[in-house]
């Protein structure tokens, strides 16, 4: 049951700090609430879909269909988080500014709640899958301990929500000015983070040279299965072991968002945040 | 987009040829072999069989593979070329049973 609560628990831990992130950062923008359920729901139904599809979506590309498509869905959550920082570096300053009157007033206020959708929508998509899956292992077996191993999954599921609700609570408490800053910053770092996880699905498929195997080899230190592990690995992106062009993909995206948001200008230097006077 | 645009290029060095297959079948939640010896310094190419009817998914965290196999499906992972060493691996779905270990030398 605990192997089980664990199991699940890192499943739903990543695509449940995405939410958490996402919900704080984008909790001044009119109806972002339902694009988010809406979010949360689509991508269980295509979990589902996702989940049954395994084989054949495996068996595409001569083997490699998994990586392909983990790595496209990725690629593409990586353009909204960086759309959705770089918009909210132009109408950050203006939601702030006139935070409960602003209505409609933000034109396209609507795409930033659609790039809102597909974000979530891929995260629980991807690690739902999996999920979906791992439960249908234990259903479909006919080990006595099913109905544990089920609350065990139950535990995790819980366990993951809570995290992710913890980082929302705890962002919605910061200061304005600081909680720009900081909801900015984690997005650039799941941003690079997925990047870099799209690089290491295509060097797993072989069409991506690794540029050098792994570059260091962390996991004496702080192994990717403890519990500080899994957080940063979920949301910074840590890796014990990153190949040469994960880096090259987390460091390239780092740059290129963090870039436009200070070309798409009015952006507070992130982390040098005033203290806000809120 | 920029990155579809690189898959699509990148997509005709698709399969271009290991230097060593190996196949490792999955059977009642365990790998057979458990243990792989491979050549150090070349490209390897794993083709995974799971004879369960159940899902699995291969883990490493020392090779950074990650990818599930469906119950009666079968699918192809790369690693390689590798240092010299012992590389454990599991089925995170099963972590109590599935373990295997690649030895490159």
């Amino acid at each position: 049951m605990f192997a089980t609560a664990i199991i699940i628990f890192r499943e739903v831990l990543e695509a449940s700090l995405i939410i958490g992130i996402l919900a704080a950062a984008t909790r001044e923008i009119p109806g972002s609430r339902r694009w988010l359920l809406a979010g949360i729901l689509a991508g269980l139904a295509g979990a589902g879909m996702v989940a049954a599809s395994t084989d054949a979506i495996g068996a595409l590309a001569d083997g490699i269909g998994q990586e392909l498509f983990n790595a496209i869905v990725l690629g593409v959550a990586v353009l909204m988080l960086a759309w959705h920082n770089i918009w909210m570096s132009s109408h950050g300053a203006q939601l702030a500014a006139h935070a409960k009157t602003l209505g409609s007033e933000i034109s396209d206020g609507r795409s930033e709640c659609s790039a809102l959708l597909l974000i979530v929508g891929i995260a629980v998509l991807r690690e739902g899958s999996e999920t979906v899956l791992f439960l249908y292992g234990i259903a479909a077996s006919d080990e006595g301990s099913r109905s544990a191993m089920l609350l065990g999954g139950l535990i995790g599921l819980l366990g993951g929500v809570a995290v992710g609700y913890t980082i929302y609570a705890g962002l919605l408490r910061l200061p304005l000015r600081l909680f720009f800053a900081a909801t900015g910053v984690l997005v650039l770092l799941l941003a690079a983070s997925m990047a870099s996880q799209a690089a290491r699905f295509l060097i797993q498929a072989d069409l991506l040279p690794s540029l050098g195997g792994p570059v260091w080899d962390s996991s004496g230190i702080l192994s990717e299965q403890s519990a500080m592990g899994m957080l940063l690995h979920s949301l910074v992106g840590y890796d014990s072991h990153p190949a040469g062009m994960q880096l090259v993909f987390y460091i390239g995206v780092l740059v290129a968002i963090a870039v436009a948001m200070r070309w798409v200008g009015r952006v507070r230097p992130a982390g040098i945040a005033p203290k806000a006077a809120v | 987009m920029k990155y579809i645009l690189l898959f699509a290029l990148l997509l005709p060095l698709a399969g271009h040829a290991a230097d060593t297959d190996v196949t490792l079948q999955i059977k009642d939640h365990r790998f057979q072999p458990a243990e792989i010896v491979v050549p150090a310094g070349k490209k390897i190419r794993i083709l995974v069989e799971n004879l369960d009817t159940t899902p699995e998914e291969f883990e490493s965290h020392d090779l950074n593979r990650e990818k599930v196999i469906a119950g009666h499906g079968s699918t192809t992972i790369y690693i390689g070329p590798l240092p010299a060493g012992r590389y454990t691996f599991m089925g995170e779905f099963h972590p109590d049973s599935a373990h295997g270990v690649i030895t490159a030398q």
